[in-house]
Order: structure tokens, then C-alpha cells, then sequence
């Protein structure tokens, strides 16, 4: 099979995901585009090591993935937070940082 | 004119006695440091102190005196310590001891002392009596350090020092607006000369490299002309401001605002000669310049016209005599400006001034502390019967400065006509002639300050019941110097004591003795003259003011009684040319500084600040949009890497 449609699939992932990280209003679904996002690069890593032949790519999709799981457990407790706070979890409410 | 010798400028080094003549200036200083510092607690006996270290410094003068008397070089140097030393450049704090600065040294603290004592009396009743005779003592110090210096340097030491005290004891008063404004309109006029002095200074030490007088003197050879005219016409500008001189002349009459002893102290018998002392003392200088002693000569004959043609029109005792000392300081700058055998006959004329001057003004003083501080003598009269120890001291003092023989003041006057007649050319005539009427002159406005003050028919105020002769403290010091104005001329005029006395001062200059001098009119027919313009002023005043006179000053019926009433338009000169000008450049000074530079500095700030106030506006607390820009930004990179790769 050819690598080129891992790639590609890879682009398609990452767009649908910065796509619902700027138009979606749930923190929820941000969140979960983000995680969207950062597996098409994932994605790309290990296509792109296979077409290499090395291992590098594979070892550096292991530490995203450590990192994305550290990122979720604190940006869900922020996210748990907000809603005891404001009793909503749309990301435009929560705009008291500003001018 | 003879070309004056070169002066014998060798000073032998201090021994003995004359080794400790720096106290002389310490123990005023010390006596003024005392005084300011110890504050009210010094009040009870403040004066005291302040007397006494006068008193001290005038016995030490009269040791120190007879010490020099007895020495073959009579100019003695005293090295003190050095002053500055920076590279080449290097100044000894040192005195010169030599027979001219020995009878300022005696004038100086003999008057002083007098003064001093008079103060105990005029002051009593002053809750600063203490802090009065602190400055009378910085004043002294201050003096002293000018006449003693050996250096020019010593000497502007001195001068601002003497400045100093002069500025602090005319505003002594200095809740009354008169006072402080007058403290400062001679402060200011005191710096236009100074700048001149300064000048005269640093061009000396440029061309010679040195400011000491035993350099300088030594060194006029090597001086161009130009040069040495320059010097002497910015030393007379400095001698102009401290002497009050024409075109300086205006401060000295409103300094009378000060305290009478002030007055009589600084504005009269010492502070003011110190311009005569400085071209004096700086003779070998104008001594090869003969414009610069042209430009001396001059302005002593406008000055001293000047100040008996004011004299004649004022009604203030105290300003009267203000512009009495300013014209007997003209016929001292027509001195010394004459040099040769004139600058002796200066030196006495300054002497003798000292004396009677000094006791005129105390007796203003006297007058005033028994007339309820009043001055306008157009409500005196008859004040003879009242206070007659005031009268005949007063009487005798005005007998010395009309210049009646044998009192003190004809034979200073006298010769200093005599000089100014013996000048060649055209000008002796024109110098002459103005000294001649000026004699005039001045017997005539002081016969009317007199007759107005002391006979005649009372014309007080009705406030003023009895008026009584001052305590014994004051009038002692007043028959003192009126003892002084009788003696002092006849017996430094007797067989040319103090020209001789002077002589290695001024050098060859005064070794020309007046008989040897072809007179263009003989001695005693200058003298015969003088006298006929004397008494002719007497007489006239006389018959005037035998009635009395109106008890308000009446309108004037001429431009010249204008003119002398308004000062000759001085002051009006000075407002007109000087005074608004500076207002305006300081006005408009203030608007570039208030518009121009604030304007520039708070529009930047102003800028800065708005610019950020829009900006803000780009934070809007909305994630998304942050977002967006983050991913604009990551496009931003990725397309800049693109281009920098593949293009």
C-alpha cells in the first residue's frame, strides 16, 4: 500500500481537527480536536518513519502520546473547574482575560 | 606724564611678629563662625564678642604696623599653605603685608571698631543683635582677606566675600520689601562688575601664567599693550561695581536701606574704596596703559558730577550722603586714575573719608534714633539745641568734607585738584575744572543738609515731641572719628607722611614730589580757587535755606531738578535697557520651555499611551480568535520556511 494515503489521511485528520478547535464552542469538543490534531501528527511521525526505515519517528510518536495524556489530565481539570465555576463549559464564556 | 620706574617687586618672607599676621583676618572669621553658629545662645553677649575681636584685630594692625616700620623691605609676603594645585597650575594662599595694605589694615579695623561699639548702642532694641554682629564680623574678615591678599586671587576672595556680607546686611531688615530688594539690585550689580574682574583674571594668568602680584608685576613688560589696556579697563569695571561708579552707580544709594551702621561701615568708609584700592594696588598695570588711566580718570569725573548733582536734589539724609560717598569715590578714581604723585593723594583722600564719612553717617544715625527713624530732612530743623553732641560732630565732619582748611578733608581734596589740573593737554583742564565745580557742588548740598537738619525752625512731624541725644555709646564713637576728621588730614599730609610712607608701593611713581612738577597754575592759586567755590556754595546754600523750606517736596520747575530727583534716569536706564528685556526673553524663556520641550516630552508620552489604549483592543478574552491567530502565525512560519527552501 502506498504510504502517500497515510499522509494524506494524516492532513485530513489535522484539518478537521484545527477546523473544530475554531468553530466549535464546547470545551469538550475543542479538547478532543486538539487530540485530533496532535494524532494526525502522530500519524504523519510513523508513516514517515516506515518510508525512512528508522525508528526515529516511531520513538518521538511514543513521547507525544506521554505528553497528550499529561496535557488531557490537566486540561480537564481546568475544564472541570470552569463548569463549577460558571456552570457552562463553552469556551466564550470564559473571556474575563481581556482588555 | 612721566614713564613710571620699574616697581621693585621683591617681597621678603614674613619673620617674627609679622609671621602671625593671618590673625588678623582669623579672629574676625572665628568671631563670625561663633556668632551664626552658636545661634541664640549667643544673644546676651554676642556684641560683646563681636566688639572685641575687632578690637583685638585693630591692636594687632597697630603692632603689626610699627613692626613693618622698622624693617628695610617693607613688603612682606606670608605663604599660608597651598590653595589649588592642579598640573601647572598652582595657587599659594598667602598675605601681603606692605605699607598700603598696613593703613587699609588700620582703616579697616580702626573704623570698624568704632562702628562696632556705635552698633551696641543703634542695635538694643534689635532681637538680632547678635546675628548683625555676626555679619559686621564676616564683613571685616572679609576685608581684611581682600587688602592682605597677595595674589588677585586673594584678593576676589575677599571681594565676594565683602559682597556676601554687603548683601546680608543691607536685607538685615529683610521683612521690609525696600530692603531686601535693594539687597539684591546690589547683589546683581555687584556681578556685572565682577565679571569684569573675573575676565581681568583669567586673562593675566593666560598671558603670564601666574595671578600673584609679585608675577604679574614683574611680568607687565612681556605684555602687549592691548593686552594690558584690556586687563585695566576689566579691572576698572570690577572696581566700578564694589565702588559704585558710573555707569554702576545705582545700588549704593538704595543700600542704604540696611542698618546706619551698615551704612556707615560698608557703604561709606571701607567696602566701597575697595575699588580704589584694587587700581591702586594694580598701579604698575595702569601705569602702561595710558588709555586705561584715561578711562579711570573719566569715570571719576562723571561719577563724581554725578553724584553732587543727585546730592543737591534728594531729601533722605541717609541717600544724600549715598551719593556723597559716591561722588568722594570719583574724586578718589580721578586719583589714582591721574597716577604718579595723585595715587598717594587717592590713597589720603580715601583715608580721610574714611574718617569723616563715617562720622557723618553716624550722626544720621543719631539723628534718626532720636527722631523716631525718620529721614526726610525737609522735617528737621533746629535739632542743634536738642542733641549738641550730635550737631558738633556732624558740624565737624561736614567742615572736613567741604574741604575747610585746616580740617582733614582740604588736604585731600586740595591735592587731588591740584593733580588733576597738573594733567597735560586739554583733559587737566576738563578734570580740573570738573573736580572744581564738583567742591562746588558738594559744599552746597551738604550746607543744605545741614542748616535744614540741625538749624532753623523745627518743622517735625507732630508725633515727635522731644527729641533726645543718643547714649553715651554712640557718641562716643562719634567724637572719636569727628577727632579723626580734624587730625587725620593734616597729620598724613605733614611733610608727605603718607606719600613717603606709600612710596614702595608705588614706586617711582610718587618720587616726582608735587614742587618738582611744572604746575599750569600754581598750587596756591588752585587752592584759592577752590576755596572761592567753596564758600561760594556755602553761602548760596545759606541764603536759601536760612528759612527753613517747604515740608513737602514741591513740584519741580526745571529738567535738571527732574532730571536729579529721578537719579539722572539710571534706574530708568537700567529698567528700560536691562531689567525688562530680561523679563521678557525669561517670559518668553518659559513659553518654549512650557510648550516647546514639556510639549515635545508629554506629546511622546501622550502617543505611546494612546497607541496602546487602540491596541489593547486586540485582546478580546475570546480563545477561538486566539486560536486562529496562533494558526495564522503556524502558516505564517511554515510559508516563510517554503520560501527560504525552495524559492
Amino acid at each position: 500500500m502506498n504510504p502517500t494515503w497515510y499522509l494524506i489521511l494524516a492532513a485530513v485528520l489535522f484539518i478537521i481537527g484545527a477546523v473544530g478547535v475554531l468553530v466549535r464552542r464546547n470545551a469538550i469538543v475543542v479538547f478532543m480536536c486538539v487530540e485530533l490534531m496532535l494524532n494526525a501528527a502522530n500519524l504523519t511521525l510513523v508513516t514517515f518513519s516506515r518510508i525512512n526505515g528508522t525508528l526515529d519517528g516511531q520513538i518521538m510518536a511514543f513521547f507525544v502520546m506521554v505528553v497528550a495524556a499529561a496535557e488531557v489530565v490537566v486540561g480537564l481539570a481546568i475544564l472541570m473547574s470552569i463548569f463549577r465555576t460558571r456552570r457552562s463549559a463553552s469556551v466564550d464564556d470564559a473571556n474575563l482575560l481581556k482588555y | 606724564m612721566l614713564a613710571a620706574q620699574p616697581l621693585a617687586v621683591e617681597y621678603t618672607a614674613a619673620s617674627g611678629a609679622l609671621s602671625t599676621a593671618w590673625l588678623l583676618i582669623a579672629l574676625p572669621a572665628l568671631g563670625a563662625v561663633v556668632l551664626l553658629l552658636l545661634g541664640r545662645r549667643a544673644d546676651k553677649w554676642g556684641h560683646l564678642l563681636g566688639c572685641a575681636t575687632v578690637g583685638i584685630s585693630f591692636v594687632l594692625g597697630l603692632w603689626y604696623f610699627f613692626t613693618l616700620r622698622g624693617l628695610g623691605n617693607r613688603s612682606v609676603s606670608l605663604d599660608l599653605y597651598t590653595l589649588i594645585i592642579s598640573g601647572n597650575f598652582k595657587v599659594n594662599a598667602g598675605l601681603l603685608y606692605d605699607p598700603l595694605s598696613a593703613v587699609f589694615v588700620l582703616l579697616i579695623t580702626g573704623v570698624g571698631f568704632l562702628i562696632h561699639v556705635y552698633s551696641v548702642g543703634y542695635m538694643k532694641d534689635d532681637p538680632g543683635r547678635r546675628r548683625f554682629f555676626a555679619y559686621l564680623n564676616l564683613f571685616v574678615a572679609a576685608m581684611l582677606l581682600l587688602v592682605l591678599g597677595n595674589s588677585f586671587l586673594g584678593l576676589y576672595f575677599g571681594w565676594e566675600g565683602v559682597g556676601l556680607a554687603s548683601y546680608l546686611l543691607i536685607a538685615f531688615w529683610y521683612y521690609k520689601p525696600e530692603a531686601a530688594t535693594a539687597a539684591k539690585k546690589a547683589f546683581i550689580m555687584n556681578r556685572v562688575g565682577d565679571v569684569g574682574l573675573a575676565l581681568a583674571i583669567f586673562i593675566l594668568f593666560a598671558t603670564l601664567g601666574s595671578v600673584s602680584y609679585q608675577d604679574v608685576f614683574s611680568g607687565v613688560g612681556r605684555m602687549s599693550t592691548t593686552t594690558v589696556t584690556a586687563v585695566t579697563l576689566l579691572l576698572l569695571l570690577g572696581a566700578c561695581g564694589k565702588s559704585g561708579q558710573f555707569p554702576l552707580q545705582a545700588w549704593l544709594p538704595d543700600a542704604m536701606e540696611g542698618p546706619t551702621p551698615v551704612s556707615a561701615l560698608i557703604h561709606a568708609a571701607t567696602m566701597v574704596t575697595a575699588g580704589v584700592y584694587l587700581i591702586a594696588r594694580a598701579n604698575p598695570l595702569y601705569n602702561a596703559s595710558h588709555t586705561g588711566q584715561l578711562v579711570v580718570c573719566s569715570i571719576g569725573a562723571i561719577t563724581l558730577l554725578i553724584g553732587c548733582i543727585i546730592g543737591c536734589a534728594k531729601d533722605d539724609i541717609k541717600r544724600i550722603l549715598a551719593y556723597s560717598t559716591v561722588s568722594q569715590i570719583g574724586y578718589m578714581f580721578l586719583a589714582v586714575g591721574l597716577g604718579g604723585g595723585a595715587y598717594a593723594a587717592g590713597i589720603l583722600h580715601l583715608l580721610t573719608h574714611g574718617f569723616f564719612k563715617a562720622g557723618l553717617f553716624l550722626g544720621a544715625g543719631s539723628v534718626m534714633h532720636g527722631m523716631k527713624d525718620q529721614v526726610n530732612i525737609r522735617r528737621f530743623g533746629g535739632l542743634a539745641k536738642y542733641m549738641p553732641i550730635t550737631a558738633a560732630t556732624f558740624g565737624i565732619g561736614y567742615l572736613a568734607i567741604i574741604g575747610i582748611p585746616p580740617l582733614s578733608g582740604f588736604f585731600s581734596k586740595d591735592p587731588i585738584i591740584e593733580h588733576a589740573f597738573d594733567r597735560p593737554g586739554w583733559t587737566g583742564w576738563l578734570f580740573g575744572g570738573i573736580a572744581l565745580v564738583g567742591a562746588g557742588l558738594t559744599a552746597f548740598y551738604m550746607t543744605r543738609l545741614m542748616v535744614l537738619t540741625f538749624f532753623g525752625k523745627p518743622r517735625w512731624t507732630e508725633d515727635i515731641k522731644h527729641p533726645h541725644e543718643s547714649p553715651p555709646s554712640m557718641t562716643v564713637a562719634m567724637i572719636v572719628l569727628a577727632v579723626g576728621s580734624v587730625a587725620a588730614g593734616g597729620l598724613l599730609a605733614f611733610h608727605n607722611a603718607l606719600a613717603n610712607w606709600l612710596n614702595p608701593v608705588f614706586g617711582g611713581a610718587t618720587e616726582q614730589t608735587p614742587a618738582e612738577v611744572a604746575h599750569k597754575i600754581p598750587a596756591l592759586a588752585v587752592t584759592a580757587l577752590v576755596l572761592v567755590f567753596v564758600l561760594a556754595g556755602v553761602a548760596l546754600a545759606v541764603v536759601i535755606f536760612r528759612e527753613g523750606t517747604a515740608p513737602q517736596e514741591q513740584p519741580a520747575r526745571s529738567v535738571l531738578v527732574r532730571a536729579a530727583r529721578a537719579n539722572l534716569y539710571a534706574d530708568a536706564f537700567n529698567e528700560a535697557v536691562f531689567m525688562r528685556p530680561g523679563q521678557w526673553l525669561a517670559r518668553a524663556l518659559v513659553y518654549v520651555d512650557n510648550r516647546g520641550i514639556d510639549g515635545l516630552v508629554n506629546g511622546l508620552a501622550a502617543a505611546v499611551g494612546g497607541g496602546s489604549a487602540r491596541l489593547r483592543r486586540l485582546q478580546t478574552g475570546f480563545v477561538r480568535s486566539y486560536a486562529l491567530t496562533m494558526l495564522g502565525g503556524a502558516f505564517l512560519v511554515v510559508a516563510a520556511l517554503l520560501v527560504v527552501r525552495l524559492g
